[in-house]
């Protein structure tokens, strides 16, 4: 077997993994989360969702049935062996855990408008590039972008005079409108940028945050807890249905910006928030840094 | 009788008549037993658009909005397997829904997140209520599922297929509009709406970053 096709298996069989099994820190803060609700009904929803969890790892089936686009984050040595294959065997590890897993064709080819079948099209997987210089390793998020919490998306360009007010309307506007149907508790990814495209990589970048992380720069790391406390305080609990806690965090990603500009963007990811983390070295050798327990 | 009570649960069983719902409100929450048909986008369009009959017979029993993952057993005697359920955005069905309840007598309609007044009319005028399964539990919608009794309208594929199920003690369903035509969601937004305001303003107190 060539490493190409080592690290295609590997990938395809880590997706399939993150389908079935959440992250150690999400299934940590849900755990925290369902000890703190008091109504009945969110203790049903609760209930409901650790025997889901429970059932798809003993039953071995994706736990939700919409299991996204997937989007890859890379973070890539320039002396990383497979830099020139990457792209590529990560398209084929999508088409094998598509079968294998097996997870929902979400491939819809734009204009053409026919569903490829294998998960897999013009673009799709996301591949999100940052070229590490001097490293021979290679560091992977994974991630399966759902309908449901795609949906809120929402990226825009704020006049300075709106200020850091403006970006906390833009943020808890959008969680009373889309929020609720996202499938809360909400992991919330904000960019602060320049422009809009600077800020919305930003916002996806943030939910690949673990849970409980904050900004090196102290007044946003103050600003996520903020917006944490004032998300919850609203009341829409899990499920939007009414409850004390809505997020599972608040997460802010930022850069400089033009002094006329200020891009702000968020993203959420829903309960189920299918996020791996993943390094390998130059001899393939890996660590997962977000499941444990996992072997190949 | 159509609503038993077991273990605690209080279990609608089809056929299901207005009666039957007539104690139902908003915030409840109860299962499912009995028949139960996916049913989303295009079948909601063929149905009220086309004026075309419903293949399946849905009056007094419940309808999911879904798209399911399913594994063919036998497909050639019409056999298959409910591997993964969840619901999908009711709101999409909004602009069919009043018409469509109307037309096909359908008494149960399950989703995610809310609906409006087309829908709430419809179970007000009608006597059937919406629901909200919790998503993102696909499995344990899966493992209610006991059998796909028969499969209609599969020209449209997998995800819009009406998939007519066998099911037991299907749930949590969260009832979100009554037969009262009451809107949990409609209701909620009201506080929702209000506290974001205050949240806003307190917040906004805090991050005067620009000075």
């Amino acid at each position: 077997m060539t490493q190409v096709e080592k690290m295609t298996d590997m990938i395809a069989k880590f997706v399939g993994h993150t389908a079935k099994k959440l992250p150690d820190d999400v299934i940590a803060k849900l755990q925290e989360l369902r000890a703190k609700e008091d109504s009945p009904m969110a203790k049903v929803i609760y209930d409901t969702m650790f025997r889901n969890q429970e059932l798809a790892v003993k039953l071995d089936r994706p736990s939700c049935q919409d299991t996204g686009v997937l989007q890859f984050w890379v973070k890539c040595g320039t002396k990383f062996p497979l830099i020139d294959d990457l792209e590529a065997l990560l398209k084929e590890a999508v088409i094998k855990a598509t079968f294998e897993t097996p997870l929902r064709h979400n491939s819809v080819e734009t204009f053409d408008e026919y569903n490829t079948g294998k998960n897999v099209g013009k673009g799709t997987p996301t591949v999100f590039w940052d070229i590490v210089p001097h490293s021979d390793k290679c560091e992977i998020y994974t991630y399966m972008a759902g309908g449901g919490c795609t949906l809120p998306g929402y990226a825009m360009v704020l006049m300075p005079g709106e200020g850091y007010e403006g970006v906390t309307k833009f943020v808890l506007d959008r969680m009373t409108t889309y929020g609720l149907n996202a499938c809360p508790p909400l992991l919330v990814g904000v960019g602060v940028a320049t422009s809009v495209e600077t800020a919305a990589l930003l916002s996806k970048k943030a939910l690949m945050r673990p849970i409980g992380s904050h900004n090196p720069n102290e007044r946003a790391a103050k600003m996520e807890k903020l917006l944490e406390d004032g998300i919850n305080a609203i009341g829409l609990g899990p499920q939007g249905m009414g409850g004390n806690y809505a997020v599972m965090g608040v997460n802010i990603e930022n850069t400089a910006r033009h002094p006329s500009a200020i891009g702000v963007a968020v993203n959420v990811g829903c309960w189920s928030h299918r996020r791996g983390h993943i390094i390998f070295d130059k001899d393939l050798n890996c660590e997962v840094l977000s499941h444990s327990g996992v072997k190949f | 009788m159509s609503v038993e009570i077991r273990d605690g649960k209080k279990i609608l069983v089809t056929p299901i008549s207005a009666e039957d719902l007539k104690d139902i409100k908003i915030g409840d929450i109860v299962y499912l037993s009995g028949s139960l048909t996916t049913c989303r986008d295009v079948a909601h369009r063929r149905v009220v658009e086309e004026g075309r009959e419903i293949p399946v017979d849905v009056r007094n029993n419940a309808i999911l909005h879904a798209g399911p993952i399913i594994r063919p057993i036998d497909p050639d005697n019409g056999k298959f397997e409910m591997v993964s359920v969840g619901p999908t955005t009711s709101m999409r069905m909004e602009k069919f829904e009043y018409d469509f309840v109307k037309i096909t007598g359908v008494r149960v309609i399950i989703g995610k997140g809310g609906m409006k007044e087309n829908t709430s009319n419809a179970c007000k005028d009608f006597g059937a209520i919406h629901c909200v399964i919790p998503a993102g539990n696909a499995v344990v919608a899966a493992v209610c599922v006991e059998e796909i009794v028969k499969a209609e309208w599969r020209d449209l594929g997998m995800p819009e297929t009406l998939w007519n199920c066998r099911v037991k003690e299907f749930g949590p369903l969260i009832v979100s509009i009554d037969s009262q035509g009451r809107n949990y969601f409609e209701e909620k937004k009201i506080e929702y709406n209000k506290r974001k305001d205050e949240q806003v303003a307190k917040i906004s107190e805090q991050v005067k970053f620009i000075k």
